[in-house]
C-alpha cells in the first residue's frame, strides 16, 4: 500500500476551469429548474396524474443506482483484496458519495414541496420502502466516508478491509431498497416483481463501472497520468461481464412475464407496440445498452483501445438511461388493470397509454444532477489526494509487492 | 416541519419582542395591525395566544386530522370566523390579523397554502 | 331479460326499497352522528355500496364531488384533480357497456399507506383513508401504490377552498369519503346527490353496525371488489359488476 504515493490534481489549468464552468452553468440550469418547478407547480412539466415520476427520476433513479455500482472498485480491492485495484479504490469511493448526492438532490428538488424535507426527516413510516431507503441513503454517505478515512489515514489502514466489508454490504442492500421501490408496487404489473432488486443489483455494478471507468480515463488525461493498459483492460473486461448480467436478467424478467398470461399484454406493450418505449427498449436498451458495448468489449474487432472502451462505456451509460426510461415511465404509461376483459375509458385517462413526453424543466433538472455530481468529483480531486501519481501498469503492479 | 418552524417561530418572537423594547426598530419596520373585529375575548389569554398559538393550532391540528376531533376551541376555522378582516373577510392581506404580524416578524405560515383564509360566517364559532 | 326491462325493473326495485327504508335509513344516520369531542373509532367502519345496475348514466355523484370539496380545474385534464370519475366498461367480447363511479376504495390495507415515507398517507381508526397534507411531502409514490388510480397530485396553486376541505399545491390528495361530513353524521356528498338526482345506486354507512342498510345488503346479496385479488379488503364494494 505504502509505494502508491496518492497526489491531488493540479487544477489550474484553463481546461479545468473551462470544464467546472460549464459544469456550474449546467447546475444553475438545473437549480432555476427546480425552482421554477417547484414555483408554478409541477404542470409546467410533462408529468401528469397519470405519469407522476417523470424524467428527473430517470436521471436520479440512474445516479443512485450509478453510486452504488461506482463502489465496485473499491470492493473488489478491499474486501476481494485484489492488489491492482487498490490504487483506485478512493477515487471508487469519491464517485460513489457524488453520485449519490447529484441522485438525491434531484429527487428532493423534484418533490412537490421540497421546503418540508426536514419532514421526511423527522416523521418516518418504517413499512415504507421510500422511509428505509432514506436510512439507507444517508448510511450510505457515513459507510463510505468512514471507508475512504480508513484508506486516507495511514493508522487506520488496518481497517479498511473492514470497513469496505460494511460499504458492500450496505451497497448491496441499498440497491435492494432502491429496486424495491417498484418491485413491491403490487398494482402495476410491469413493476411487481421481486427480480427487479438483483436486476437493479446488477445494473449498478454495469453503470457504476462504466462512470468509473469514463471518469477514471478523464481525470488521467486531463492531468497528465499515465494509465496503464492491463488495469484499464481489467475494468473492461470486467465491465462487459456486468452488461451481459444485466442483459441475462432482462432475458429472464421477460421470459418469465412471457409465460403468464396475465402479463401478455403488458410484455406485448413493452416488446411490440408500446411505440417509444418499445424503440427506447430496443435500440436504447438492448442494442445500445448491451449489444454494442458486448461487441466492442469482446468481439473480433476490439483492439482493446481507450477509445473503443470509452465508447463501451457511454453506450452503456445512454442504454442504461434508456432502460430506467422504459422501466419507470413506460410503466406508468402502461394502464393500471382494474377490470379484466373489460375496455376501460375515464375522463382520467383510465384504459389508455398515458401520454408523456420530457420537458426542458425535467431535463435541465436531470442533467443538473449530473453536473453537480462530476463538479463535486472534480473540485474533491483537487482539494484531496484521491487519484495515484500513475496508474501505469508497473506502478500498479508494484502494489502487491 | 412545524415542530422545527414552532421553535424557530418562538425564537424569532422572542427576538422580535427584545427588539421591539428599542424604539428605533419600531422606526424601520412597519408595526403590525393588531385589530380584533368579533368577539368577547380570544380562547386564551393575549399574551398566551402571543407566544403560543402555533402550539395550540398545531395540537388541534393532529386531533383534527387524525382522530376526527373537531373541537372548535383551538380550530383554525374559529381563528378566522373572529380575526378575519370587516373589509376583505381575510387574516391574510396587507393589514391581516395573521400576515401584518407575520410579516414583522419575518416568519412564514404555512397554514393558507391550503386552508381558506376566508371568514365562512355561518358559524360563528363562540370562544369555549 | 332485455336491458330496458332489466333497468325498469332494477329502477322498481329500487324506488320500493327506498320508500321503505328511507325513514330508518335517517334514524341510523342521527345514531351515528358523534360529538365534537368523540374521535373516530375503530368500532365503526365506513363503506359505500354502489350498485351498477341502477347507475344511471349521468355525472351527479361527480359534480356534486367536486362542489362539495372544491375541486376545481384548470382545464388541464392531465394534470387537474378528480376525486371520483366516471368509468364506461364495455366487455371484450360480448360488448356488454356499463358504468360506475370510482374513487378511493378505502381498503383496509391501503397500498398508499405502506408506501408513504412520512406517514401522512394514513388511515383513520373508522377505515377512512386520508392524506395528511401537514406532512405529506410531494413524492407521489402512493400515487405509484394505488391499485384505483385514485389519488391525484395538486400540479398547481389552488385557491378559493372550502374551510372544511384544505387543499394546496404540491401534495397529493384523494377522496376523503366526505369524512368533514361523516364527521357531522351526514352522508358523503356523491352518495346524497345520487339519491336526489341519479340512480339511487349509493348506499353509505357502517359495515359494522348490524342496523345499517349496507351491513343487510352486503350479507344477504352477491357484492364485489375492485381487484379483490389484491385482498386489500376495500370500503367500497359494488353489486352488479
Amino acid at each position: 500500500m505504502s509505494s502508491v504515493h496518492y497526489r491531488e490534481i493540479e487544477g489550474r489549468s484553463g481546461g479545468f476551469y473551462a470544464l467546472l464552468g460549464a459544469l456550474g452553468v449546467l447546475i444553475l440550469a438545473g437549480a432555476g429548474a427546480g425552482w421554477y418547478m417547484d414555483h408554478h407547480g409541477h404542470y409546467v412539466t410533462g408529468m401528469s396524474n397519470r405519469i407522476v415520476w417523470g424524467t428527473p427520476h430517470v436521471f436520479a433513479v440512474f445516479l443512485i443506482v450509478a453510486a452504488s455500482g461506482a463502489l465496485n472498485v473499491a470492493s473488489i480491492a478491499s474486501v476481494f483484496g485484489r492488489d491492482l485495484y487498490k490504487p483506485l479504490a478512493r477515487l471508487s469511493g469519491l464517485l460513489a458519495l457524488t453520485l449519490l448526492a447529484g441522485g438525491l438532490v434531484v429527487l428532493v428538488l423534484d418533490l412537490g414541496r421540497p421546503d418540508r424535507l426536514i419532514v421526511a426527516m423527522t416523521h418516518y413510516n418504517f413499512k415504507s420502502i421510500f422511509a428505509w431507503n432514506i436510512f439507507l441513503y444517508t448510511g450510505f454517505f457515513a459507510v463510505v466516508a468512514l471507508y475512504l478515512w480508513t484508506l486516507f489515514e495511514r493508522r487506520m489502514n488496518g481497517y479498511s478491509k473492514r470497513a469496505g466489508m460494511l460499504a458492500f454490504i450496505w451497497r448491496l442492500v441499498l440497491t435492494t431498497g432502491t429496486g424495491s421501490i417498484f418491485g413491491f408496487l403490487v398494482a402495476r404489473e410491469p413493476y411487481n416483481s421481486a427480480l427487479l432488486a438483483p436486476l437493479f443489483i446488477v445494473m449498478s455494478f454495469s453503470f457504476g463501472l462504466a462512470v468509473f471507468v469514463l471518469v477514471l480515463m478523464a481525470a488521467c488525461r486531463g492531468s497528465g497520468r499515465a494509465l496503464g493498459e492491463m488495469m484499464l483492460n481489467r475494468l473492461a473486461n470486467l465491465l462487459g461481464v456486468f452488461v451481459a448480467a444485466v442483459l441475462y436478467f432482462v432475458v429472464v424478467y421477460h421470459l418469465t412475464n412471457l409465460y403468464i398470461a396475465r402479463q401478455h399484454d403488458v410484455e406485448r406493450f413493452i416488446l411490440l407496440d408500446g411505440g417509444v418505449y418499445t424503440a427506447l427498449f430496443w435500440i436504447g436498451q438492448i442494442l445500445v445498452g448491451s449489444v454494442v458495448p458486448l461487441a466492442l468489449l469482446f468481439g473480433p474487432a476490439s483492439g482493446g483501445s481507450h477509445r473503443t472502451i470509452a465508447a463501451a462505456a457511454v453506450c452503456v451509460i445512454l442504454g442504461g438511461l434508456a432502460q430506467i426510461y422504459v422501466l419507470i415511465i413506460g410503466g406508468q404509461a402502461y394502464p393500471q388493470l382494474m377490470f379484466p376483459d373489460k375496455e376501460v375509458t375515464s375522463s382520467f385517462f383510465d384504459g389508455v397509454v398515458a401520454a408523456y413526453a420530457p420537458s426542458l424543466p425535467e431535463m435541465a433538472l436531470g442533467v443538473g444532477g449530473v453536473a453537480l455530481a462530476l463538479a463535486l468529483t472534480a473540485v474533491a480531486l483537487k482539494v484531496l489526494p484521491f487519484l495515484p501519481q500513475s496508474l501505469a501498469d508497473g506502478d500498479a503492479e508494484s502494489v502487491g509487492a | 416541519m412545524l415542530r422545527i418552524a414552532t421553535g424557530i417561530m418562538a425564537a424569532v418572537l422572542a427576538a422580535a419582542g427584545f427588539a421591539d423594547s428599542g424604539e428605533r426598530r419600531a422606526g424601520r419596520v412597519a408595526m403590525p395591525v393588531v385589530k380584533i373585529e368579533q368577539g368577547e375575548a380570544c380562547v386564551a389569554a393575549t399574551e398566551e395566544m402571543r407566544r403560543d398559538h402555533m402550539k395550540m393550532l398545531l395540537h388541534q391540528r393532529d386531533r383534527t386530522m387524525r382522530q376526527g376531533l373537531r373541537e372548535t376551541r383551538f380550530s383554525l376555522k374559529n381563528c378566522v370566523e373572529c380575526h378575519a378582516s370587516r373589509e376583505t373577510g381575510s387574516v391574510l392581506g396587507k393589514d391581516g390579523f395573521c400576515s401584518s404580524c407575520h410579516a414583522y416578524a419575518s416568519v412564514r405560515m404555512d397554514c393558507f397554502e391550503c386552508h381558506t383564509p376566508l371568514r365562512q360566517g355561518r358559524t360563528a364559532g363562540a370562544p369555549r | 331479460m332485455s336491458p330496458d326491462r332489466r333497468r325498469f325493473l332494477g329502477w322498481g326495485a329500487a324506488a320500493a326499497a327506498g320508500a321503505a327504508l328511507a325513514p330508518a335509513f335517517r334514524l341510523i344516520e342521527l345514531a351515528q352522528a358523534r360529538s365534537p369531542e368523540e374521535a373516530a373509532s375503530a368500532l365503526q367502519r365506513w363503506g359505500l355500496l354502489i350498485d351498477i345496475t341502477k347507475c344511471a348514466d349521468c355525472d351527479v355523484c361527480v359534480t356534486a364531488c367536486h362542489e362539495e370539496n372544491g375541486v376545481t380545474g384548470h382545464g388541464r385534464p392531465e394534470t387537474d384533480a378528480q376525486w371520483i370519475r366516471q368509468v364506461r366498461l364495455r366487455d371484450k367480447r360480448t360488448g356488454y357497456a356499463q358504468t360506475l363511479p370510482l374513487m378511493c376504495q378505502h381498503c383496509e390495507h391501503p397500498p398508499c399507506v405502506d408506501v408513504c415515507p412520512t406517514g401522512a398517507s394514513f388511515r383513520r381508526a373508522d377505515g377512512i383513508v386520508l392524506v395528511d397534507k401537514h406532512t405529506c411531502i410531494g413524492c407521489r409514490y402512493c400515487v405509484m401504490a394505488c391499485p384505483y388510480g385514485a389519488r391525484s397530485f395538486i400540479h398547481e396553486a389552488v385557491s378559493g377552498q372550502k374551510a372544511d376541505v384544505p387543499r394546496g399545491k404540491g401534495m397529493v390528495e384523494s377522496c376523503t369519503l366526505c369524512v368533514h361530513r361523516v364527521d357531522r353524521g351526514e352522508t358523503p356528498a356523491c352518495v346524497e346527490a345520487c339519491n336526489r338526482d341519479g340512480g339511487k345506486a349509493m348506499v353509505f354507512g357502517d359495515l359494522n353496525d348490524p342496523s345499517a342498510e349496507i351491513y343487510r345488503r352486503l350479507r344477504s346479496e352477491p357484492s364485489t371488489q375492485v381487484r379483490a385479488d389484491l385482498a386489500l379488503n376495500t370500503g367500497v364494494r359494488y353489486q352488479g359488476l
